[in-house]
């Protein structure tokens, strides 16, 4: 029963043969799908793209769902796996200065490195950008090390904090997303028939 | 009147599709790993390794660094590390089959110049790594996976990310249409 690494079925020393592999088809799937272009990640923002939307969207959805099959089958043991710590002013801080630099760098960490692998130059201005932005927070660390650990709520799930089944969560999420590849398709067309410097 | 028309006619998997898959693999991680994919995890690693190497004292010293520094194996025998070499090669397959890998070049709006997208590129990177360590994760780590599997944190952040997107496009719209 996974998951298969912590439960000791798969040996700890395969783990990083596995990282390697796992992030193999992982940039693959990113690039396939076009997000190693940072015009198409920043159509999302500007409504002539949407491909981040329908990619991202799908993924959440299929993977909530799939979890929850995976447990209710007992292939997994869902309180075995990791759950993303919550601090709450932090993240939504954290968010809202990743969205900003979205927007303006066109990528995000993971898109830009696939970006760098096919030889666009922005993607590797975006990587060294990270870099030396990581560097700056750590530097600066002392002046916000109070902030940074404040509204910690520890490794909550949704269900944890409202007491609503996880599965509802997945359905909404589901609806949610799929109004939203209704409704930007539209969006979409309107755009690109504005847009006369580019060919889509 | 020269109008110059750039076009993106590149061949790319179908959204769903991709979509699909890249949903399979975060179960996949998941059901391996008991945790799921990241991106700015290796960086941050990179960041304490080079730190490491030029200031050992001051980094073991820093209240953020020295919390990723050990004795017995350097920051960079680290799972995301991999993953990212991983993210690497995979891209760079994709795009030998889709006939993507070429010459340096840039991705850009039609209205500015290379210098330009480079400079807001590194602000933009600069901004998105800083971010990230208050996020706990970036897109793939704290969006993606943590929503993925349910965490408050995770869908706290994919919202964040993509409203603070959309609330500032306006400004930056220059640089893209």
């Amino acid at each position: 029963m996974g998951p298969l690494i912590p439960n000791g079925i798969i040996p700890a020393g395969w783990d990083f043969v596995i990282a390697i592999l796992l992030g193999i088809v992982f940039g693959f799937l990113l690039e396939a799908s076009g997000f190693s272009s940072s015009r198409n990640l920043a159509g999302v923002f500007y409504g002539y793209n949407f491909v981040v939307l329908r990619v991202f969207f799908t993924a959440v959805i299929v993977a909530m769902t799939g979890l929850l099959y995976f447990d209710y089958l007992g292939w997994i043991d869902l309180s075995k796996i990791f759950i993303l710590p919550t601090f709450l002013g932090p993240m939504i801080f954290g968010g809202i200065i990743m969205g900003i630099g979205f927007v303006m760098g066109g990528f995000c960490p993971g898109t830009s490195f696939t970006a760098i692998a096919i030889g666009k130059l922005d993607g590797l201005f975006f990587t060294i950008g990270l870099f030396i932005g990581i560097y700056i927070f750590s530097l600066a660390f002392p002046l916000f090390e109070k902030f940074y650990t404040s509204g910690n709520l520890g490794n909550v799930t949704l269900t944890d904090v409202t007491g609503i089944p996880a599965s509802w969560f997945a359905a909404a999420f589901t609806v949610i997303a799929l109004a939203a590849f209704w409704g930007t398709m539209f969006i979409e067309k309107k755009v690109r028939k504005n847009i006369k410097e580019y060919k889509f | 009147m020269n109008k110059q028309i750039s076009s993106n006619q590149e061949r790319y998997l179908n959204p769903y599709l991709g979509g699909v898959l890249l949903g399979l693999l975060v179960i996949l991680t998941v059901y391996i790993t008991g945790r799921g994919l990241g991106a700015s995890g290796a960086i941050k690693s990179a960041v304490v390794t080079t730190s490491n190497i030029i200031a050992p004292y001051e980094t073991q010293q820093n209240g953020y660094m020295g919390r990723f520094v050990s004795d017995d194996h350097s920051p960079m025998y680290n799972w995301l590390v991999f993953e990212s070499l991983g993210v690497l090669l995979g891209g760079l397959l994709s795009g030998l089959l889709f006939g993507r890998v070429k010459k340096f070049r840039i991705d850009k709006g039609p209205k500015i110049t290379n210098k330009k997208r480079l400079i807001f590129a590194v602000i933009g990177g600069i901004l998105f790594g800083f971010g990230s360590q208050f996020g706990r994760g970036c897109t793939s780590g704290a969006a993606l996976s943590g929503s993925a599997t349910f965490a408050l944190g995770g869908v706290i952040a994919m919202f964040a990310i993509f409203g603070s997107g959309y609330l500032f496009a306006y400004f930056f719209r220059k640089l893209w249409i």
